[in-house]
Order: C-alpha cells, then structure tokens, then sequence
C-alpha cells in the first residue's frame, strides 16, 4: 500500500504503523458523568465497517506525524491523508 | 449412509453407484426454534451439536455463500490446546477432547493428525514463560513437555542451529497438537447435521434481523423471511457488519490474515512448528505442501486479500528459521478476515436482545476451537446456560475488566 | 532424434545435460523439455496419485507433468517445469515421484486400484481403529502423496530484493506487450516490460505467423532491440509478475542466474516490487484440451504446444521421426498445428474435429464430426481411436496435439478479487470490470487471440493508460497481420466409459467430477476441494475451465453460472528462498550495538539478544569455568564496590515545551508536573485499559524541559504513543518530544565507590550527598568537557548513578571510567548481574511487566494518582482490575540447596494441583550471591497478607516441586538506605 502523506507525497505503508479508528482520538471526558462507561466504549468498541473507515497510522520510520487517513476497508482504495494534529485542532476550533 | 473402508470397496466394485449426496439442499421453511447464521465451521459445529447432543429437532444454518465457506475454508489447519490463561486453557482442552473423537463422532475422516506442536524458544525469558504456560496446561488437564535445544534438534534437525540471529534454545511442545484437515471438519459436521435434520441451506444471506419488543423474531434473507425462536450469529470476520444489522457495536475489528501453501513435496516437516523470534508457523500437508502463515497485515480490511510486505516478513521468518524450504516454491497465498477481538479472546454469548446469541472474536486461532466453540454454542442456545469451559467469554467482560489478554497488549487488536 | 530444420536454437553451440543419468545433447535457445523432445524422449513424469506415466503437456510455466527435480545437492530444486527450464552445459535433471525407475514406478499400481481412489474416497474410511490415523494411514499417504524432493541442506544460493518505479509497467512481451512497451517507450514514459521468458516475442516466437511478409520473429527482435536502445525502458526477461498488490505495487520475480549452472558472484534471484503508475496486463492466454479416454498419455499435449516445439524449437513431438502426428481440435486455430507440422516435415494423420462442419484449411485428411475416445501406448502414445459417424478404428499415432480453444490468462486481473466475466463469442472468461485500478488488459488476455487484434489492443491500452497520468502516446504504424477470426465449437469432452482426465497432474478425470456432482459437491468451490482439482502446481490452468464445463453440464447450468474459483497470488510458483531475499540466517533482523560494544567485546563479554539490541551478558574472566561464578563476582562487585552496566538500550524521550510538565502527568500515572528542576522521579504508565504499561524515570532538567526513560522493549511503543497523546489527543498543549535512545549512551555506575569514581571524571560539580542527593540530576561536563547528564538513580539498591554522554562519546566514557577506577576494584557487569540486582531489590521487569498486571499487583497501586486524569487511571478502577488480589512476593526456598524456578506455579501446601487451586506464578528467579540460595520474584493471592508462609512451588512440566517461603520483595536493604547513602 502507499499513503498519500500530506506533507511528503506518496510513502510505502511499511514506513507507517497502524493504530485503528479515528474514533480513538475522542477521548472522553474523564470528569464526565458515567466516565467509566464512556470509556469502555472507547477503548472496546468499534464501529468497524465495511466501506469508508477513518483511521489512524504513525510515520514512524519518517516525519512521525499521526495521519488520519480515509480508506475503503473493502477495496483498500485511500480517499485522503491528513495530519491528524490538523483534524483534531480542526474539530477542536468548530467546537 | 454410513462411511466405511468396507463401503469404499464395495462401491468401486461397483462403480460408486450408491453413493448419495453428502447433504441435502433444502428450501428455508418458514420458521425454526433455532437459526444459526453463518454456514462456517463454527455455524455448521453448532448444528450438529444441537442436533446430535442436544436434541434440537428444528434447527437451519443459513450461509450467504457455500457452506464451509469461512475461515474453515482457507486456514493453516493447526489444532492445539497451548494457553496460559484459565479463561481459555481449559476451553481449547475441551476442544481437543472433541477433536479427539471427533471422526468417531461425525463419521467422516476429517484427518485429525496429533503429531504434535513445538514453539520454540529463543531466550530464558521465553523460556520461563513457556514454562508457566506448560505447567498451566497440566494443570487444567492437557498435556504439554518442555524441550532443552538438543531434543528439538532431534525432532527438527533442519531447524537453523548454525547462524541463526536468534538462536534456538529449545521449544514447549504439545504432542496431542496437530492438524486437521480444515474442509473435512466443515464436511464432517454437515454431514452430520443434515442427517440428524438440520436444514443447512446455501446462498442464503441474511440482511437483517426482525426484532420486537427488544426480541428476535427471526431474520430477513435474500431467500425470504424465516422466522426463528433463537438466533445464533457465528460469522466471524463479519461479526461487525451484521450484528451491526441488530444495531450492536462490538469490541471487534475485522483484520486480513493471509496464509500460504508451497508446492507439494515429499515428507519433509514432521508436525507443528513455531518460530519464537518471528511469527511464522508451518506444518506439511498430507499432499505435501507446506501450510504456513505469520502476522495479520494489521490495518482494518474486508477485502479477503493482503499486500506483499507480509509475505515477505513471514517468508523470511520461514527462512531464517528452516532455510532448508527454500527451493520449495510458494504455490498459492490467499487472505481471510479475522474477528480481531480487543482482548484477543473470543466471545460466546446472550446478547442484549432477548433470543440473539453471538458467536465471534477467534482472532486467528478459530480453526482449533472449532468443535469446542460449536458445542459450548450449542448448549448456550439450548440451555441458555454458557458451557463450563466458555463461561470468561462474555461481552462483560471488557466493562467489568476481566479480559482474557494471553498477549498481554491491550485493546490492540491487530497486536494479538 | 527429431529434431527439426529452423527454429530459433543455436545450432553451432552444443549443450551436454543428463536427465535420469542418461546423457543427452542439446543447443542454446533450447529449453530442457524441448531438448528432450528433440532426442526422443516422452516420458518426462509421474502423476500424483495414480502414478501415470506422463510427458511433456505445455509449453510453458502452466506445464503439469514435466515437472523434474533440478540440480544437485543443496541446490536441487523440486517441481521444476522442464518446459521452462533454459538449458545449460552440465544441467543435471531427475523425474520425481516414483519409486524404482521411471519406466517402471512400483507405486504404478496405485492405478489398478484406482476405483478405490475416487475422488473424496480417503474421507470416507481409514477411521478405524483410531490411533491408526497418525501410525498407519497418514505415514502411508504423505509417503506416497507430495512431488519432489527438498534437499534438506540450506540453500547456498544469494537472493535480493529491490524496489522500481515506473509510469508503464508492461507484463508480457509478446504481440500485445511489444506494442503497449513501443507505444509507450517512443512517448518517452518509464517503462518496465517483464517477460517471464528468456526471449521476447511470447506466441510470435512459436508461430509461423509473418508480420508485413516477414517472419514475426523478425519483428519481434526489432522491437526488442529499439526498446533496448531507449533509456527509459528497462527490458526485463526472466522475469515474471506474480502479484498485483494494492495501489499499484507489483511483485515481480527476476531469474538472474537459474540459466547458469551456479550463479558465481551474482544472486540466483532478485524479488523487485514494482511500483507502476498504470500497467499493462499482456500476460496472453493458455490453451486448453478436451479431456477423452486415456488422454494422458506421454505424446498427447496441447496443440499450441506443438507447434511451438516444431516452429521455435525445431523439434518433433514424437519419438521417432517416422511416427504420425495428429491433432484433435475443436477450433480452426488447432488445424494450424497439422499445417506447421508439414511444412516441417513431420507425417500428420489428419485432424480430428468434432465439428461436422469442420473446415479444411489445407492438405490433411479431416476427420470432420469425429472424436478420439481411445489411446494406446504404455510408456508413450502409439494410437488413437477416431470416431467418426457412428465407426470407430485405431490409428498409428506418435503424438497428438489437442487444441480445445484458447484461455485468456486473467489471473492477475483477478488478484484484487473481481471475478472474470464469460465471453460467449469466445467461449472464454476475460478479465471483468473490478479488477486493480490502474490495470489495463491488453492482447490475448483481454481476448484480443489474432494477431492483429493483439498489436492492436497492445498500443491501444498502452495510449489509454498513459493518457490518464497525462501522457499523449501517438500510435504506431502497426505491421499487416493475421487476423484470422476465432470459430470453435463449445465442444467441452468426449463422453465415455473410460477415465478421461481434466486435471493431469492430480489426476482428476471427468468421472470424479460426475461423482462430486451425485454427492451434491456441485458449488465450484466444494467440487475444487473435494476432487483437488485445480490445487495441482499449476493452480488449474490447465484443468478449470474444462472441469466447469463438465460441471455445467452436469448441473444444466451455463459456465458463468457455475462459476470460478478465486485466483490468487502468485500467478506462478515463486521460490521461498527469493521471497526471503538476503534477510535470513544471521540477517534475519538487524542487529543493533551498544555504543560499548566494541569495548564489551575486546573484554571478552558473553553476548545475549535482547530484542534486536545485543547486550553483554556477562564478561568471564580467565579461570572461571561457570557463568554463575561470573556473574556471582560482577554482582558482590556492584554490593562491594563499583560495577559499570551499559544501560543505552533503555529507551529515552527528550519532552520540551512550556506544559511538558501537564503532558507527562497526563502520560504518567503519578505526578510528573510538581517535579522540581534538578530532580528525577520514578514513574509509572498505564495502558488506557487500565493495566501497567511501562516504568521509568523522569528527570527534569529545567522547568520546560524533562528527560524520561523507558523499558528497553517498550522504547519504540511508548515513543509512539506519546506523540499519539501529543498530536492526536492534546494538540493545543505546547510541548515537543523526541526520541533520543540512540543519541545518548548512558552507564549506570552503581556501587558503594561509584561517587568516588564518579568525583575523578566530573568537570568541578559537587556529587557529595547534600549537593547531589538521591533522585538529583544535572547537566554537566566531564572528562575535561564533555557534556553529560548525571542521574542520581538506583537499579541495584546501591548508592548509583547513570550518567550519559552523547553516543560517540560512549565507549571512551567507558575507557575513561574503567581507567579511573582501576585502584577501585572497577567491574563491568552485564545483564545476567543487572538482572540479580534487580531480584535482589524487587524491581519489576518484563516478566512483572507483562502487560497482564496491574499497578495493584506490582505493588505500584498508591502511584496511580486519584488528584488528576492521566492515560488508563479511570479504566483502572474497573471491578476486575481493582478486586484483583495478586502481589508481587519474594519466595526462598526452605532448603538453602533448592532452587526457585521461574514458570513454576504456587499452591499453599496440601492443596491439590489443579487450576482451581492455583494461587500464583513465579515470575524471575536468581542466584542471590549475597543471601546465598536462589531467590525468586512472584505474583501470589493476597501475596502482601501472607510474609511467612510456606508454599509448594509446582513444576510439573519438569516434574519438581519445592517448598518456598513467602518474603518481602526487597531481599536486600529493605529500608532503601543504601542507595540514599
């Protein structure tokens, strides 16, 4: 596979390491009501589809940035590359 | 029919005339006491133990494509009870029991081949890891001997003693492991099924379930609507997907494994073995070919194919472990789907809607718990009561913290 | 010999080979199965189960009888195809697969059991009695069953592996290849062709097709030179794309040597990952047969076959050059066979067509309407039966070609899982819509089967693809060309009574599909599985059409309903050894090396893999004749004295910014922000699911800057999950991290006089106790200006330090120290002392630390913070977690004499051994030299309530058991006031 890296262009996936879903970069509240059960479902569970996934990989023989890349599960097609610092600041300033 | 030498004889006298079909193919009924979804080794297991042992009389397996078409179809065939955590050990033993007995039980040869299993070791901390894992073995009633380097040289002379970057220092064998041949089971078992009147029926996918009242009703098909006292899900590597049809999440994730056959070749590797300083394992077909595999690719995947840096990885494990293979040529490499689970541990369970009952979460062990997991299915379905040696596989258990974690890694699944 | 005139071997060279023993004679350009032909040799082969002599089939890499063990020695190489096998001087080659001589395999009587051995048979019986299975039956049927032979010996062979890229990767080197490489190399794109060939042409090189009046093979040696000439194409004979993997990378395998008879200073293969931005698939098609009554025979091949042995390799397929030839076809393309083989002078009996319309293309008797349902000939063809209107008669018969149409080689547009698509007019499955992206089916493969259509389609995919990545490829003027349209009927086998074969090599006739059909095995893939059919060397080229066919039949079902199996990788076989390349033996993963350890190594040192760093174990000194008396004295050294440890591998992380103190104590299970400047503290990370993760230390250098450290085995994972925090988590904070491991080589110098070694190297800084206190740390100089960092911390119990120097520096640091502490008694010591140390203090490693156990267990549980949020703390107070009442304990065992094992498990005594009553594990254990009796760390049920009580430590495995005593972990200074000292 190759991940289209955001800053450097088309990189060999065995440059990356895997982490999962996107998802793990909504840590819940810790002081939240009912923390114990949000986390639960943070850490265990996941939606795992068939189809578009958002997901995390490290370059971790390169830049180590944390992408957040959008590939079909099915096909392995890549739709997009972001720099996961990027999204979550992102997300954090539409809040 | 009964399976016998006798009747292979008598038919080739007489031109295989009498032979009939190994199992029906029958139209869905309109209802049964108890569906099972998913016509793999574990979907058919369950069955044919609800029918044989637990008497149920009604029972289908419905399969989207052809029946053994799962992981049964396409695994490294190894069988093995060689945990450490009481929450599986005793499980996998069971399982092994039934293996044991199991073509006595199915009449149908399904190869069952204890020559048994080694995993090397490389260092003393291996070593004394192993060593715990051995004595838990004995102690819940398996069997299991630890080897110094020269009895494993002794076994497996053409293991790479010489110049090897992480030498050899000896193995933890089990030698009731084995393997057995993977299309066999599923075979045995629907046979087995069928003629104790399990309805096992093809191309039948199921696309939704019909829940009332917080109850399974029964489930939609691309057949037509069957209705169904219990249902019983057992599709690994698509648990996600279709218990998310039932509107479930799942401490799951769907990852590719791939495995390899070489060429056949005459009798070369005498039974199950193991490389402790890379992934890879191998055993030798009774065709000839060297079944073996590694690592999962680790990212997400449905797509029943992987890439080739992990063919390389687990070739130059195979390599550097036995370099004697490598004249043989790979002959095929294929890709299944895992149920990487978040412990590593499966899942036999009720769920939160009254009648459906998951089955799942093999990671990539699922082949040697095959008979085990159908039984101790089958008795949840029938008893509502989880089996004995399946009681840590609950869904709970990841809230409650009582995972069953024999890696050690956490909530990784592509790390288990 | 029959040997023929033309043909493109080099006749002025000859080449000697043995096959069997027997010496023959050969040319280059020759490969070993034509060779062979050429001296009349049929018989090349055994099949799997029945044992039937067979020859030659193919004439390429789909070849399923002629399958040889190749060279000697470690070299030989089982399966190998003669078909594609280049003939070299010296090439040694055995058929496989039999027992005695080839021309009279005892094991030949397997096929006058052969009604026992129906298809499945072996699942229905050998059940009884059950031990039997792995005693009996199984040692029987492995023996008899598999191919070739292994060698058993390492292969001596070198192999590498590389990486291209290219815009236009061209898989095929024939009609359709030559013309999509062409088009694209004037364009001036990057072009790869692999061929896996040892000559460029494919078909063109075994027909007697001309291109504008002029031999193809003209044409195709031109092309191939003007590509040779172009810089921007890389011509790869020998070669052959085995995979298409995801987003263009391809695996393609380069025979460089396996034409030689050792590949002298060179490898013997190279594996190349091709990274294309768009491909062309000319891969071409493979012929296939029409299964009849003893179709098998050495003699019976495909009719392409043939023609390509009497037009490229001017050899005739029979014997003797006297004996008839004949040709069994269902298409006008098979007749061209009998054509060729008269222009070469080779007596043709006539064509068999079944087709009652059946064309005359030239001077042949037609058999037109008729079938073959019967040959003769034990080792090799010497008749056939022809049927025509209702009458039979046997035929004197040499060698028959069989052309049963054409099979577009689809697999690669398959790999991705898109099922091929039947094409009706062409009564064969070309590649569908959902094959990889980026991949362009061209010529043959595509279904393009006449010349001209090849070419054509070749320049037209090659101007298609590139258009896409924005490349404009003006199209050749292409030669005149055949283009002869594909008339065939869908004539699929001839039906009889005796067994006629589909798949040759597993000897699957068409009797054991019927029987899979009444068994109710009809999906494809069950009918596959339960005949093997199709799970031979050659994956079913030459067998799955046919055997659909049959099965459609038998189903009333068209071929498309039936289906097809899936088509995997690799297209071809592809050796283990290559696959592997050059990472295996002792290059199996790097090796990485201390900074001291070229030093450890001139003082003799032991040693041990520790990941992939190499640490030393322990350094014996001359007349020490055990390791324990080694490690014995490096251990009392460090009590006694002063020992040095190279301590680099601890895994170190350099955290800076203005809230690197909130980000560790969000890492960290206990405080790391209230740490002040000049101080270290030991800390604890948990997993985000509650259990322990890894332990180190974190010292803060100034106010916005930390130094923390990792286990050795988790350096990499804690790195990565810290930049996880950092980026992914909480990007607002403004901290940086790095991972400094290999920048920094650190020494623990640990001992009594470690201050006083320690005062002789610093550069004027105050190591006294008030100045420098346990758990301080500095920067400084030493040595006269070298920086260092200087940390006040203890693995052993003892007064110690760990001081770092840049990496460089790591060995001279280690020099200087041993130097200057000569008069101090000085020791190294490695990981086997660390280790005693460490039991002796009860610190946890990576037995303790093995991701199953919580901070509780370790006895770590007040460090998990309850006044902040950190990584795992909320998950850690789960139920299960938090009711877990294992301890890590001491254990020594009652008899002084007796030894504590690792691995063993705990029962109070009197219990029964079983794993309801099991209480605990035993995690390290050591020799302690300084308690003198072996000593052991362990988890233990409400291990800190029970100091005292004896225990039975159960080894079964080993078959020992031992009474032990529960202690405190700390076996040695209890108090800590050594190390405060």
């Amino acid at each position: 596979m190759l991940i289209p890296h955001p800053l450097l262009g088309l990189r060999d996936s065995q440059e990356f390491t895997y982490l999962g879903d996107a998802a793990l970069m909504d840590r819940p509240d810790p002081a939240g009501g009912n923390a114990e059960a949000a986390f639960t479902d943070y850490v265990f569970l996941r939606d795992n589809p068939a189809g578009v996934h958002r997901e995390l990989w490290f370059h971790e023989q390169g830049d180590r940035s944390w992408l957040v890349v959008t590939r079909d599960t099915v096909t392995h097609e890549i739709l997009g590359a972001e720099l996961a610092r990027d999204v979550k600041l992102n997300e954090e300033g539409a809040q | 029919m009964r399976f016998s030498g006798f009747r292979v004889v008598k038919e080739a006298l007489t031109g295989h005339k009498g032979w009939g079909m190994l199992w029906r193919n029958p139209d869905p009924k309109p209802a049964y006491d108890i569906v099972i979804v998913g016509g793999g080794g574990h979907g058919l297991a369950t069955a044919f133990y609800l029918a044989k042992t637990f008497k149920q009389a009604r029972v289908a397996v419905l399969e989207k494509g052809w029946l053994g078409s799962g992981n049964i179809g396409r695994n490294t065939t190894i069988i093995r009870s060689n945990y450490l955590l009481p929450g599986n050990e005793p499980f996998y033993e069971f399982s092994m029991k039934l293996w044991e007995n199991l073509e006595q039980e199915t009449n149908f040869n399904s190869m069952v081949s204890q020559r048994g299993i080694i995993n090397l070791y490389h260092t003393d901390g291996q070593r004394d890891a192993y060593r715990r894992r051995g004595n838990a073995m004995l102690l819940a009633g398996a069997d299991a001997r630890l080897l110094g380097q020269d009895e494993v040289r002794e076994i497996a002379p053409f293991l790479n003693f010489d110049n090897a970057r992480f030498p050899i220092k000896g193995g933890l064998m089990q030698p009731r492991a084995g393997t057995a041949r993977h299309d066999g089971v599923a075979w045995g078992y629907a046979r087995g099924a069928d003629m104790r009147g399990v309805d096992i029926i093809q191309n039948c996918e199921v696309t939704g379930f019909r829940i009332e009242g917080g109850k399974v009703q029964g489930v939609e098909t691309s057949r037509g609507y069957i209705g169904a006292g219990k249902v019983g899900v057992a599709v690994a590597g698509n648990s996600s997907r279709v218990m998310a049809m039932a509107g479930m999440r799942l401490p799951i994730e769907s990852h590719v494994l791939q495995a390899f056959v070489s060429e056949g070749l005459k009798p070369t590797i005498p039974g199950v073995i193991t490389f402790g300083a890379g992934h890879f394992y191998v055993s030798q077909s009774d065709k000839g070919g060297l079944v073996f595999g590694g690592d999962i690719d680790g990212y997400n995947s449905y797509a029943q194919r992987g890439n080739l840096p992990v063919v390389e990885d687990v070739i130059e494990g195979g390599m550097a472990l036995m370099p004697m293979i490598g004249r043989a040529r790979l002959l095929r490499s294929w890709g299944g789907i895992m149920d990487m689970s978040m412990d590593g541990s499966p899942i036999i369970d009720r769920t939160e809607i009254d009648g459906l009952y998951f089955n799942g979460g093999w990671c990539y062990g699922g082949f040697k718990a095959t008979p085990a997991s159908g039984y101790a299915f089958a008795h949840l379905l029938a008893t509502d009561r989880p089996h004995e040696t399946a009681e840590a596989y609950r869904f709970d258990r990841f809230a409650r913290g009582y995972v069953i974690d024999e890696k050690g890694v956490g909530a990784q699944p592509n790390l288990h | 010999m029959t040997r023929l005139n033309g043909g493109l071997v080099d006749r002025g060279t000859t080449l000697s080979f043995a096959f069997n023993g027997k010496s023959y004679a050969g040319h280059p350009g020759d490969t070993l199965a034509s060779a062979l032909l050429a001296n009349g040799v049929q018989l090349m082969g055994r099949s799997f189960k029945y044992h039937r002599p067979r020859g030659v089939f193919s004439a390429g890499s789909e070849e399923p009888n002629a399958m040889v063990e190749l060279r000697e020695g470690a070299r030989q190489e089982p399966n190998t195809r003669a078909t594609v096998t280049e003939l070299y001087d010296g090439l040694i080659a055995r058929s496989q697969n039999h027992l005695g001589p080839l021309n009279r395999d005892l094991l030949a009587m397997n096929d006058y059991f052969a009604p026992f051995f129906a298809a499945g048979f072996y699942y229905k019986t050998f059940m009884w009695p059950r031990a039997f299975w792995e005693k009996l039956y199984e040692p029987m049927i492995r023996g008899a069953a598999g191919l070739g032979r292994l060698s058993k010996q390492a292969d001596p062979d070198a192999y590498d592996k590389g990486f291209l890229h290219c815009d236009l990767l061209v898989i095929g080197g024939g009609a359709a290849g030559l013309a999509a490489a062409l088009t694209a190399g004037r364009a001036g794109a990057q072009v790869i062709l692999a061929d896996e060939d040892f000559r460029l042409g494919g078909r063109l090189l075994a027909e007697s097709h001309t291109l504008d009046d002029a031999p193809a093979t003209g044409w195709a040696a031109s092309v191939a030179q003007e590509l040779a000439s172009l810089p921007n194409v890389r011509l790869m004979t020998r070669t052959t794309v085995f995979g298409v993997y995801d987003h263009g990378v391809y695996g393609a395998v380069e025979r460089v040597a396996d034409h030689l008879a050792t590949p002298g200073p060179r490898v013997r293969q190279s594996l190349w990952r091709i990274t294309a931005k768009r491909a062309v698939l000319a891969a071409g098609a493979t012929e296939r047969h029409i299964p009849f009554a003893d179709n098998d025979r050495p003699g019976i091949m495909l009719a392409g076959a043939m023609r390509a042995y009497a037009n490229r390799w001017a050899t005739a397929p029979t014997r003797n050059a006297a004996d008839p030839v004949a040709v069994f076809a269902n298409n006008d393309d098979g007749h061209r066979t009998a054509l060729d083989l008269m222009a070469k002078g080779v007596p043709v009996l006539g064509v068999i067509d079944p087709r009652p319309d059946a064309p005359r293309l030239g001077d042949y008797d037609l058999f037109a309407g008729g079938v073959i349902d019967g040959t003769k000939g034990r080792l090799g063809l010497s008749a056939i039966r022809i049927t025509q209107d209702g009458r039979s008669s046997w035929h004197r018969c040499g060698a028959l070609g069989v052309a049963g149409g054409w099979n577009p080689n689809v697999h690669l547009a398959s790999h991705h899982r898109g099922r091929p698509v039947w094409e009706e007019t062409l009564l064969a499955f070309v590649p569908g819509t959902g094959g990889p992206s980026g991949l362009f089916p061209a010529g043959a493969a595509a279904g393009k089967g006449s010349t001209a259509a090849a070419l054509q389609s070749g320049m037209e995919a090659a101007r298609k693809a590139l258009a896409e990545i924005g490349i404009a490829a003006t199209a050749l003027s292409l030669p005149d060309a055949e283009d002869a349209p594909i008339r065939q009927a869908a004539f699929w086998h001839v039906p009889g009574k005796r067994r006629a074969w589909v798949d040759f090599q597993n000897d699957v006739t068409v009797k054991d599909i019927a029987l899979a059909h009444k068994e109710n095995m009809r999906p494809v893939e069950h009918l596959k599985r339960w005949t093997t059919l199709g799970m031979a060397t050659d994956q079913g080229k030459t067998a799955n059409i046919s055997a659909l066919a049959v099965m459609a039949e038998l189903t009333d079902k068209t071929i498309p309903e039936t289906g097809t199996t899936i088509f995997r990788p690799p297209y071809t076989g592809v050796s283990l050894s290559v696959l592997g390349g050059g990472d295996t033996g002792a290059h199996f993963r790097p090796k990485r090396l201390t900074p001291t350890h070229h030093w450890a190594e001139e003082q003799g040192a032991v040693f041990v893999e520790v990941g992939a760093w190499m640490r030393a174990q322990y350094f014996p000194r001359p007349g020490e004749t055990h390791w324990r008396e080694t490690v014995d004295r490096e251990a009392k050294a460090v009590r006694a004295g002063v020992g040095l440890c190279d301590v680099t591998t601890l895994g170190k992380v350099d955290v800076q910014g203005a809230d690197a103190g909130e980000f560790l104590n969000r890492l960290y299970s206990n405080m790391m922000g209230t740490l002040a400047v000049g101080k270290v503290r030991y800390g604890l990370m948990l997993r985000e699911d509650g259990h322990a993760y890894d332990d180190g230390t974190c010292a803060r250098l100034s106010e916005d800057h930390y130094v923390v450290t990792t286990t050795t085995a988790n350096a990499g994972p804690v790195y990565r999950n810290m930049e996880f925090a950092r980026q992914c988590l909480w990007p607002d904070l403004d901290v940086q991290v790095i991972s400094t491991t290999d920048a920094w080589a650190q020494i623990a110098v640990a001992g009594p006089k470690s201050r006083a070694l320690l005062e002789r190297i610093v550069d004027e800084f105050d190591l006294s106790n008030a100045a420098f206190p346990f758990m301080a740390c500095a920067e400084m100089t030493v040595c006269k200006g070298l920086r260092a960092r200087l940390f006040r911390i203890s693995f052993s119990g003892e007064l110690a330090y760990e001081i770092a120097v840049p990496a460089r520096y790591g060995q001279a640091l280690m020099a200087r120290l041993m130097e200057a502490g000569a008069d101090l008694g000085v020791t190294p010591y490695g990981t086997e002392a660390l280790g005693v140390l460490r039991i002796e203090k009860g610190h946890a490693a990576g037995a303790e630390l093995n991701g199953q156990t919580t901070a509780q267990m370790l006895g770590l549980g007040r460090m998990v913070s309850q006044k902040k949020d950190s990584i795992g703390a909320i998950m850690s107070r789960r139920e299960g977690l938090a009711a877990d009442r294992r301890r890590l304990v001491g254990l020594t065992p009652v008899d002084p004499a007796a030894t504590v094992t690792p691995g063993a498990h705990l029962f109070a005594e009197g219990a029964a051994r079983s794993m309801a009553t099991d209480q605990g594990w035993i995690t390290s254990a050591a020799f302690s030299p300084h308690l003198g009796s072996s000593i052991g760390l362990g988890f233990l049920e409400d291990g800190e309530t029970r100091m005292g009580e004896i225990l039975v430590a159960a080894n079964p495995l080993e078959g020992q058991e031992t009474r032990l005593k529960v202690v405190s972990a700390h076996f040695i200074d209890p108090e800590g006031e050594r190390l405060r000292d």
